[in-house]
């Protein structure tokens, strides 16, 4: 019997084998991009491997979200069975790297300039030890205000420019009785908010001190605390029911003329899009009040793994697809988010699309580009979640006061270093 | 094994004549070994090798992926001293809170729920065919359809709040699922009203399988119908007890998938359990060690409770 069983696991594995060393022309890509427009965006890319006569094969993961997607990694690394490429975020493609698994695309990168064309601040996750592992897919930048024109008009708002400006915006919205500020409440939103207010309330260089650079000083300073305090302001224009609440749910608030305002990264315009709404028209796309000149981002990466030498081709040429301009152009346009070089002509954009492609030109030459705390890319995710902890207790009341919530910071950001 | 398949073929001498029954009887004698053998294998693997692995990680320093190098026993230095942080909570002093909360609830509401219901039932009422299965099938429905279906129903915006609004009664105020505070009770709500029917099938069965005559006996002497359930029909159902109770158990420590599908975490994960601790730690945090020595923490937890109510029930069935 267990005879029988061995025999029938070595004659499945063989079989196994065999597949592998036939399948040299193929792709297979861990992504969570299941969901409409995100989709249809990634065939973009599928069709452009096709044509060069790769087949594209989907990883399997069982839930669909990113944590799932990253578990399911996770258990491939460690069984050895390497896919050519992984969708990842920030520091995930650090570790891998730091563990040895990540591929080598330098030559490929010299060959297509990527160099020049990506960001540097990018290139801090893209590049491992002089090695580029990983090739930028997108970059979304989180501080934004998107806001309902209809009822922008009615409550005869403008741009506003400072963080008080926003406050006085906001008490008009709220006369006008519609729900000013249109906020999910979970951690990762109320976080992503705070990273734009610490950017607005601090601006650049502290931002990067304290949320790139995790310094001590500046993580306990009044400009924090001060950071807290507007936070705390900002809460009280949410409505009553928004803790829990997805962040879709939140931006459909906006859609329709519910609520006034969402602060939320760029993936949010995908929403807007896909409700049939214009920019400058239905809706407008401001920076966050005294963020205008930096931008806080985060990135979608496809890390390439270290795969046998008969599928190096095909990730390479799965790199230099994803790099390439007119496949940049189309994802970035569906997606929301900019292109990942600096290089790709902004025509098929609209107006805010091409404000985010100008201003992460501006940002990457004026050195105001910083990672996004929240999303990953400021510090390891002990750190981010330890982050994000701490500012949803505050928003939420388990921390009352903002003395108190800078203390925490500090030493959850200590305790998870 | 081999002793039992000797003996039982040292018994039957007539089998020693005809060898190749011999073989037969033999392979006969072991087939429940053989065919268990795979199970326990597995088991002793995936259940108590990666129970000890698991204690082997909380002893490392082990970040996004097992590191093999014995550290120290930090990790439980970082928890036990999470314990005792209340103000403002931590994580860990939310999520083992919420589980005593969460457990003690569930468990007893459940049960007192589930008896109440069976005994209710086993009154000899019309259409009992058609009401056993409405309590039961809630049982039949995933945790994540649960946590949906509860998240739904009661939610301020959506749900029952909104709709006795829409009926007239608008000072009707029930948001528990977006307070810190209360967010684990409404866990308990969804959770009872998920298993209580089952425990109430599990009961029935133990009332149906009570011998008539001890009640009637009992009516003759003279006992009151409380009397009866009190002193006679609940005493006999201490196996059942103890049955629930172990189903119970287990679903209030596995019920992470209820957590996340209700209150996505709660506000400012005030909804936490130690299962949502650990995964959170383990795989989105990248502190695996952690995350283990809370796992191991969960287990001995469980042991604690579990093996002297299993030893002090089991012990007074002597053979």
């Amino acid at each position: 019997m267990l005879r029988k069983l061995l025999i029938g696991t070595a004659l499945a594995s063989g079989v196994a084998f065999a597949a592998h060393a036939e399948d040299v022309k193929e792709v297979q890509m861990l992504h969570w991009w299941t969901s409409g427009g995100e989709a249809a965006a990634l065939n973009v890319l599928k069709q452009d491997l096709a044509k060069e006569g790769f087949a594209w094969k989907d990883v399997p993961v069982a839930g669909g979200g990113g944590d799932a997607a990253m578990t399911a990694l996770k258990a491939m690394v460690a069984a050895g069975n390497y896919p050519t490429a992984s969708q990842m975020l920030g520091y995930t493609v650090l570790d891998y790297a730091a563990a040895g698994v990540m591929g080598d695309l330098t030559e490929t990168a010299i060959k297509e300039g990527w160099d020049k064309s990506v960001p540097a601040a990018l290139q801090k996750f893209s590049v491992y030890d002089g090695k580029w592992v990983a090739a930028p897919v997108n970059v979304h930048s989180v501080n934004w205000l998107w806001i309902n024109k209809a009822v922008m008009d009615k409550i005869g708002g403008t741009e506003p420019k400072t963080f008080d400006d926003f406050i006085a915006l906001l008490d008009k919205a709220k006369a006008a009785g519609v729900i000013p500020l249109a906020l999910g409440g979970q951690n990762w939103q109320e976080a992503t908010m705070f990273d734009s207010v610490v950017l607005s309330t601090g601006g650049p260089e502290f931002y990067k001190k304290a949320f790139n650079d995790l310094d001590e000083e500046s993580l306990k300073s009044d400009t924090m605390k001060k950071s807290f305090d507007n936070l705390a302001k900002l809460v009280t224009y949410v409505d009553p029911n928004f803790s829990g609440r997805d962040w879709n749910l939140a931006t459909a608030m906006v859609i329709k003329g519910d609520a006034l305002v969402q602060v939320m990264g760029d993936w949010a315009k995908g929403e807007f899009n896909a409700a049939k709404k214009v920019p400058g028209t239905d809706f407008l796309c401001y920076r966050f009040p005294g963020t205008d000149g930096s931008v806080v981002y985060n990135s979608d990466m496809f890390g390439m793994f270290n795969v046998p030498e008969d599928r190096k081709a095909a990730q390479i040429a799965l790199a230099t697809a994803t790099l390439s301009k007119s496949f940049q152009s189309a994802f970035n346009v569906v997606k929301g988010s900019v292109p990942a070089r600096t290089d790709v002509p902004d025509t098929d954009f609209d107006a805010c699309g091409k404000k985010g492609m100008a201003d992460l030109k501006a940002a990457n030459e004026g050195g105001t580009l910083f990672g996004s705390l929240a999303q990953g890319y400021g510090a390891p995710p002990a750190v981010a979640n330890a982050y994000k902890d701490v500012v949803s207790k505050f928003v939420h009341g388990q921390i009352k006061t903002s003395d108190e919530a800078v203390t925490q910071l500090v030493s959850a950001i200590e305790d998870a270093k | 094994m081999s002793t039992v398949a000797e003996t039982s073929i040292t018994l039957t001498p007539e089998h020693d004549a005809r060898p190749g029954a011999s073989v037969r009887s033999r392979l006969q004698d072991a087939l429940p070994k053989l065919v268990l053998a795979p199970s326990f294998a597995a088991s002793v693997v995936f259940v108590y090798g990666f129970i000890l692995w698991t204690i082997y990680l909380s002893f490392t320093n082990s970040k996004t992926f097992p590191s093999y190098a014995i550290t120290g026993p930090r990790a439980y230095q970082r928890l036990w001293r999470w314990t005792f942080e209340s103000d403002p909570p931590s994580s860990w002093y939310t999520s083992i809170t919420n589980m005593g909360i969460f457990g003690f609830l569930y468990i007893s509401i459940c049960l007192a729920l589930g008896l109440f219901l069976a005994i209710l039932l086993d009154q000899k009422i019309r259409g009992e065919g058609m009401l056993r299965p409405i309590y039961l099938y809630p049982m039949a429905l995933s945790f994540i359809v649960t946590g949906v279906a509860w998240k739904w129903f009661l939610d301020p915006g959506l749900g029952l709040e909104q709709t006795l609004h829409q009926w007239g009664w608008t000072s009707f105020h029930f948001d528990w699922i977006k307070n810190k505070d209360f967010v684990i009770y409404t866990v308990v709500i969804a959770g009872v009203w998920q298993a209580s029917g089952f425990i109430m099938a599990m009961f029935l069965a133990g009332l149906r399988g009570i011998d008539g005559e001890i009640m009637k006996a009992a009516q003759i002497d003279g006992a009151t119908t409380f009397q009866l359930y009190r002193r006679i029909v609940i005493p006999l159902l201490r196996p059942i007890f103890l049955s629930a109770l172990i189903v119970l158990a287990h679903l209030a420590i596995k019920s992470y998938d209820l957590v996340v599908a209700l209150t996505s975490g709660g506000p400012g994960g005030s909804a936490w359990l130690p299962s949502n601790f650990m995964y959170e730690y383990t795989f989105k945090r990248n502190e695996m060690a952690v995350g283990s020595a809370s796992a191991v923490i969960m287990l001995m937890t469980i042991t604690a409770i579990i093996v002297p109510y299993l030893y002090s029930e089991l012990r007074e069935k002597p053979r």
